[in-house]
């Protein structure tokens, strides 16, 4: 019997869980938003940006959007302030700013 | 009915190898370590013999071996693997994964001591050290019991009430190594006793997508341990229904522990593993002497049968605790530990004395057997105070 994964909450009692407290599903690290964790923000300069896409493949979560061959605003949702796309980015199109606010 | 028996004569390490012939589990990853490096090299020549199926991986360390074995198994594959001391140590972190993730594995442990100083024989202190990682563990006595239990460890492992990791034990060199007589089954009634692995949830299921061994942030991690030990103690039952199965089938039954001529026993010694052989040899010759002395040799440590053992030995004037291992918290070895625990919370208070034996191979014999049985008596009668944690045979 595969449980709704829907129905397991933090009041549930540890009977209720599943077992080896699996997730029955996939893909769902979308879920789970890092964003919180920031306390450095990356600043996406656009002007400044050649689309050169150096950036997006080094983000170690999905906090770089790339649709059509090009990258799109930060998503901070997924973004842990790192600073590794600023370092990649030969441009200086991504600039870090102290705090959690872009 | 029982099924024809094969009689042979094997090793302990041959033994397992043909139980894992005869099973032949879709998977086994390992990393060669003495004493039990035979198993994997016995394994690869029915491999290579065409007389088996199963996928080896050689890895390159155990740390890898692990965990090859927790992907496969997590895939949807029956996995198993062996090893020995610092291998099971290198093992560590995954045995963990293993057992939390739920996945039955079966892994042969061919039991040697840790180090240090290094060295190559027997003692307890891999398997005890591994004694809180969640996975059950069985002790074999000898070549015949190590085959019987390995064929057990499947059912017992993939049991929906249970789905933990086996850890099937028996002592390096006096039982791998040693060859004996022994009762084979037939390739036929093992596979049909050990049966086809079919879990309910496994990673290759492209319709029923699952993702094992999430991260748990503190709102559920008690409740997912809690989840796992009560596994552990439906294992109890579990294992009791398939050791009365195996009796069925081969004569040979199994429980948690053997009695042995501990009925009317004023005197016990409790022992695990190939040492229970050299007690109830000692027993017999007591007995003889008109001692009343008997031998509670424990076969299942995880799960802990401690309200059982209190029942068993309950009426007896003085216990002996064993241990081929020491556990360096100043007081006892580990079954000294959670033997005297159990009985204290059963409220069975009768002297339970603690005695350290055969550390690295140090012979353990007939006549030191006695001895611990001449000190409970002495003990029991207020002649000797209780002397705990004592070393046997040490040099002073």
């Amino acid at each position: 019997m595969r449980t709704d994964i829907q129905k397991i909450n933090e009041s549930s009692p540890w009977t209720e869980l599943t077992e080896g407290f699996r997730i029955q599903a996939s893909g769902n690290s979308a879920e789970f938003h890092t964003g919180e964790w920031r306390t450095n923000t990356p600043v996406f300069l656009a002007d400044k940006c050649k689309q050169c896409l150096l950036c997006a493949p080094v983000c170690p979560d999905c906090a770089i959007p790339v649709s059509e061959g090009r990258r799109g605003e930060f998503d901070y949702d997924y973004c842990k302030g790192c600073g590794i796309c600023a370092k990649a980015c030969p441009f200086d199109a991504i600039v870090m700013k102290e705090g959690i606010e872009p | 009915m029982s099924e024809k028996a094969i009689k042979e004569r094997m090793s302990g390490n041959e033994a397992v190898a043909y139980a894992i012939r005869q099973v032949e589990p879709d998977v086994m990853p390992a990393f060669p370590i003495t004493p039990s490096t035979e198993i994997p090299q016995m394994v690869s020549t029915y491999i290579a013999n065409g007389q088996m199926d199963t996928d080896f991986i050689p890895v390159e360390s155990e740390h890898s071996a692990m965990s090859a074995a927790i992907g496969s198994e997590a895939a949807g594959a029956r996995t198993m693997t062996a090893t020995s001391s610092a291998g099971l140590a290198l093992m560590w972190e995954e045995l963990l994964l293993a057992a939390s993730n739920r996945l039955p594995i079966v892994l042969t442990l061919v039991n040697r001591t840790l180090s240090g100083p290094i060295n190559i024989n027997c003692d307890h202190s891999d398997g005890m050290g591994a004694r809180d990682t969640g996975w059950i563990q069985i002790y074999a006595e000898d070549n015949q019991e190590a085959y019987d239990n390995y064929i057990q460890a499947f059912p017992i492992a993939e049991d929906s009430r249970v789905h933990l990791p086996v850890m099937v034990c028996m002592d390096g060199f006096i039982t791998s190594h040693a060859v004996m007589n022994i009762s084979l089954l037939e390739d036929a009634a093992v596979k049909k006793f050990a049966g086809e692995y079919h879990p309910e949830e496994f990673m290759l299921d492209a319709e029923h997508p699952v993702s094992v061994g999430p991260y748990a942030i503190s709102h559920y991690e008690m409740e997912a341990k809690r989840a796992q030990e009560a596994a552990m103690e439906r294992a109890k039952e579990v294992i009791l229904e398939v050791g009365k199965r195996y009796g069925e089938m081969s004569g040979r039954s199994y429980g948690l522990f053997e009695k042995y001529r501990t009925e009317d026993a004023e005197f016990i010694m409790l022992i695990m593993g190939s040492a229970a052989g050299t007690a109830k040899q000692a027993v017999d010759e007591l007995r003889e002497s008109g001692v009343k002395a008997g031998v509670l040799k424990l076969r299942v440590f995880r799960p802990f049968p401690e309200k059982e053992i209190a029942e068993a030995v309950k009426n007896c004037r003085a216990l002996a605790i064993m241990d081929r291992c020491e556990s360096y918290n100043g007081n006892s070895g580990p079954l000294g530990s959670e033997v005297t625990a159990g009985l204290y919370r059963n409220r069975v208070f009768i002297h339970a004395v603690n005695y350290i034996y055969g550390l690295g191979g140090r012979d353990f014999t007939t006549e030191d057997v006695k001895q611990v049985f001449e000190e409970l008596k002495e003990t029991a009668d207020g002649r000797l105070a209780e002397q705990q944690h004592k070393y046997i045979g040490l040099r002073e």
